[in-house]
């Protein structure tokens, strides 16, 4: 805990350094300074955290509390291993971020970005994020949250001369509040029962009105994770922010949502007192969100779009892990309980290495040739070969490939939800079995998704003159990608080993009562004998890889290799803009799922004797946004508007108001 | 013993797997009235292809040479998790299917990857029809497996739930103890074995039109060893949907009798595969999508079937 504490010091710090410099008048001098000293405490406050996360025992659950100078509340830290876990990729991905970001930032120009206060704000998040998972008083924890939800503002609008970016910081800003704002209900609420702010007063008994606090859980963490329909931010706000940012948002902030609402559970008593749909709600929530996400990400052609979407699925894929979890509890199942939890809590943490990887190899990309319109890309991995291969060990981990880390994830996953059986009632396994066809289609998407990705980005000839002349960096500044592309084929090639970290989280689980803790270790250290079992297959398939990658080496040896043109059915002179575009390669899915999804496929089709120039178009409008954000934010807009008949400028007038409420008041106060 | 005897059977498989695709062509030949290939043709062109160099595209990588590779070798993984001859795999582990379908998954986006890599738009077609295909296959064929599943549980099946206990006599069992609906999986896997094979009515293997084409014009850049690993690759996964079939079907034996009917079910998928590609024309790409969907139905109707006892 004292290491861990430390970190936290450190990162304090940090963010008061880069803050007294981020005062200074903006020159190359102060954006050197601070551009060293902000990623060197980021840096190595998070390798303290992770020393301080395992030094204390993986398992054990540590306690810390300081006086605090405010009437209500208390500084109240704890560490247990559901902490812990999510802690992880914060420090992994705040380690990795800062050095990625430190590199990407070392030529911005004084005279458009303030680094100190970029660094400052990056270190606030930092702090932020520890702190949410660590507080253990609900108005420390909604400071924390504050601080985790303001800092990103400030720099996602780190490009701020583009209106684009200026729009997506402020659509995160309203939905941050608005997510907040129902934590601050739910947790007023807690307080007005519970007398106290403490989280283990809060635990003691079951509130009166459970549903309706567990709603305002659902929806104000749900905010933050980008369940479906709260997710609108999130496609707007990664592709607006510096990549180092998104992958750290993306890889470690939506956490926060999803530990929120684990965390959360412990408040509405024991859990088979709570309602049994809850558990259906969140895993319905979850599914819904996984197969809109992904069929969304299908749609785009812009790269960073296509990942935020992407994680939106993933997301859900987590929160329909805990409902899986919550629906084994109800019902006894040991099972489905440890395992959808388990499942849970390890694609969190596969999701956030390869997310960080696709998110930082995108932002290379973006450095590279300006743009991550995939329209205008392709042929980098001819030109950017390490990264080229950075990106397909994510892209084919984030595809549920084996024998990578999301394999694994997936396999705990599905397997959660194959003992069906032992849920009563018809509907009941109908449901699961659903929703594991449902999870099929969604990983069988993502493999098409993530192809586009890679194929689109990387692949192919070079579409344009921004990819063909690309600035290819130096190796060595690719260098933090290594970490989460290893923690890819690591976590995949070692699963067991990565999955037994989940283990001792599972008895902190709130919900997770005596009954269940045992046989779920045993379901849990059966499952990581199979996980063995899928590591030793996928380790023997990769040296077979290479086995016959030898061997036709040693074929062609002899014979070589000759280059000549691709087929084109005889003809020659075709163009890089005959290949097949984004918008082409997800056509025919586009067609199938327009209905469901609203995505709208626009064809010319040639005409005439001497066509003109056609196109083709497929775009996905997000229809939450679209249809029922925007026409709300209208109406209130126009509301306010009204209202500015009140407040019209004119002193006279506001006397004449203080008038008229002073007379109703007496006349109240008589009567 | 029994590792050994899965040994023997596994090395035979992978010997025999090319002969399935020469009784396609010898049964599509006498439907013509033509005396055909030679039986041991896709022998000779993949010796004669390993022999051979290779021409690469001006502007491929090393994911257009890896794709060929990995491809085979999924196919070859996947196919090591089946029972064969009535042996259980002995890699056979409790949810060993779901591994199965995303080996066969990697394999098909190592192939896609491989024929973007060209930047040819005929591939790209492929490619972009091929990842379709995938992602509808994928639940289909889950569906199909749950239905297994849900009546194995029922019947209190004691072992753990593997392809090995699930295609190993197992269902002709579950007909006669009263599951006559799970004769529907074999239509099913029927239709997956069309569809992940990339035969008629799905796709035209034979056609001269690259325009209608899906796995072959994925292929079509490339020579030499790449080409003979696709070919062995293909000829791997055809062997691997075909045992699933005849899993299906044949009840449990005895070993040598397992191992000569599995042998004779998959050469006659094979040679039913060659009947449907003579007497059926390619289905058109936008109703594709509805032949998976129709599958897909019937194993869900199955599958909730099995689940109403």
């Amino acid at each position: 805990m004292d290491t861990f504490l430390l970190a936290l010091l450190l990162m304090a710090a940090g963010a008061l350094l880069t803050g007294v410099v981020a005062l200074r008048p903006v020159s190359h001098a102060t954006n050197r300074t601070a551009n060293f000293i902000g990623p060197a405490s980021a840096a190595a406050a998070c390798l303290l955290g992770v020393y301080g996360l395992f030094s204390g025992g993986w398992s054990s659950a540590e306690s810390f509390m300081l006086p605090w100078g405010l009437p209500f509340g208390a500084f109240a830290l704890g560490l247990d291993p559901l902490s812990r876990l999510f802690l992880l990729p914060v420090f992994a991905l705040g380690f990795t971020c800062a050095l990625a970001g430190c590199i990407s930032l070392r030529h911005s120009d004084p005279a458009e970005h303030n680094l100190g206060a970029h660094w400052l704000f990056y270190l606030l998040l930092l702090l932020g994020m520890t702190c949410v998972m660590t507080a253990r008083d609900a108005l420390f924890f909604m400071l924390s949250w504050e601080i985790m939800s303001l800092s990103p503002f400030f720099l996602i609008d780190f490009n701020d001369r583009d209106r684009a970016v200026q729009d997506a910081s402020w659509v995160y800003l309203v939905a941050a509040h608005l997510g907040a704002v129902l934590l601050i209900a739910f947790f007023a609420l807690l307080w007005q029962e519970c007398d106290s702010t403490l989280f283990s007063a809060m635990a003691v008994k079951a509130p009166v009105h459970g549903t309706a606090l567990f709603l305002l859980a659902l929806l104000g963490f749900g905010a933050k994770a980008g369940l479906a329909p709260l997710h609108v931010w999130l496609p707007e706000a990664h592709p607006a922010a510096p990549s180092h940012v998104s992958a750290l948002l993306s890889g470690a902030m939506l956490n926060a949502g999803l530990y929120g609402i684990i965390r959360s559970l412990d408040f509405f008593g024991p859990a088979h007192e709570m309602p049994g749909w809850w558990g259906w709600l969140l895993m319905a929530a979850g599914m819904l969100t996984a197969l809109m996400g992904i069929l969304k990400a299908l749609a785009q052609s812009n790269l960073k779009r296509l990942l935020a979407y992407s994680s939106v699925e993933n997301m859900g894929l987590m929160v329909m892990g805990a409902g899986i979890g919550l629906v084994g509890i109800h019902t006894g199942s040991a099972w489905t309980a440890a395992l959808g939890f388990a499942g849970c809590l390890f694609h969190m943490l596969n999701h956030s290495a390869f997310k960080g990887l696709l998110f930082l190899c995108a932002g290379e990309v973006l450095h590279a040739t300006g743009t991550v319109d995939m329209t205008k890309l392709g042929g980098i991995q001819q030109r950017m070969p390490m990264l080229g291969v950075l990106f397909a060990l994510g892209a084919a981990s984030i595809a549920c490939l084996p024998p990578f880390n999301g394999f694994a994830g997936e396999f705990v996953l599905s397997l959660s939800m194959l003992r069906s059986l032992e849920l009563p009632g018809m509907e009941q396994k109908i449901a699961m079995l659903a929703c594991l066809t449902g999870l099929m289609l969604t990983s069988g998407l993502s493999a098409a998704v993530y192809a586009k990705a890679y194929g689109m980005t990387f692949l192919g000839q070079a579409r344009t003159d921004a990819a063909a002349h690309l600035h290819a960096p130096q190796n060595r500044f690719l260098l933090p990608l290594v970490i989460p592309a290893a923690a890819c084929v690591l976590g995949g090639l070692f699963a067991p080993w990565a999955f037994s970290m989940v283990q001792p989280t599972l008895d902190f689980i709130p919900v997770m009562h005596a009954g269940l803790i045992t046989p779920a270790a045993g379901v849990i250290s059966s499952t990581e004998s199979l996980l063995a079992r899928i590591s030793l297959i996928g380790g023997a398939a990769l040296a077979l890889v290479v086995l016959f990658a030898l061997i036709r080496r040693a074929l062609l040896a002899r014979r070589g290799i000759r280059r000549g043109p691709v087929w084109g059915c005889g003809y020659q002179y075709g163009t890089p803009r005959i290949q097949y575009s984004p918008a082409s390669f997800v056509e025919p899915a586009a067609r199938i799922f327009g209905g469901v999804m609203g995505t709208t496929v626009k064809t010319e089709k040639p005409a005439g004797l001497f066509p003109a120039p056609v196109r083709l178009d497929v775009d996905a409008p997000d229809v939450v946004r679209g249809r029922f954000y925007a026409p709300l934010f209208q109406l209130m807009e126009k509301g306010c508007n009204a209202l500015k008949i009140l407040q019209n400028g004119l002193v006279n007038m506001y006397i004449l108001y203080i008038l008229v409420t002073l007379v109703a008041l007496l006349i109240w106060g008589i009567a | 013993m029994n590792d050994w005897l899965y040994l023997v059977e596994f090395l035979l498989v992978l010997l025999l797997a090319p002969l399935a695709s020469g009784v396609i062509n010898r049964v599509k030949a006498m439907f013509a009235g033509r005396h055909g290939k030679p039986l041991l043709q896709l022998y000779y062109d993949i010796f004669k292809l390993l022999r051979k160099g290779e021409v690469l595209g001006e502007n491929v990588t090393w994911v257009f040479s890896a794709g060929p590779v990995i491809a085979m070798v999924s196919s070859m993984a996947a196919l090591a998790l089946l029972p064969l001859g009535g042996v259980s795999s002995p890699l056979a582990f409790q949810g060993d299917f779901i591994l199965c379908a995303y080996l066969l998954g990697m394999g098909r986006f190592a192939t896609i990857l491989a024929a973007l890599d060209t930047g040819s738009p005929f591939e790209g077609m492929g490619a972009s029809r091929e990842a379709l295909l995938g992602a509808l296959g994928e639940p289909v064929l889950f569906l199909a497996l749950l239905a297994l599943i849900t009546t194995a549980e029922s019947l209190g099946v004691p072992k753990e739930l593997s392809l090995s206990t699930l295609f190993n006599g197992f269902s002709p069992q579950a007909w006669l103890s009263g599951r006559p609906e799970l004769v529907m999986l074999i239509f099913v896997m029927g239709v997956l074995l069309l569809m992940e094979n990339c035969r008629i009515p799905v796709d035209d293997p034979t056609t001269h039109l690259e325009l209608t084409m899906i796995h072959e014009v994925m292929i079509l850049d490339h020579s030499g060893p790449s080409l003979a690993f696709v070919e062995y690759g293909a000829a791997l996964k055809l062997w691997l949907f075909s045992s699933l079939l005849t899993g299906l079907v044949l009840p449990a034996m005895p070993v040598w009798a397992y191992t000569l009917s599995s042998l004779l079910g998959v050469f006659f998928c094979a040679a039913l595969v060659g009947v449907i590609e003579s007497v059926m024309a390619r289905l058109r790409m936008h109703v594709v999508p509805a032949l998976a969907g129709l599958a897909g139905s019937v194993a869900a109707f199955v599958l909730i079937l099995t689940l109403v006892r």
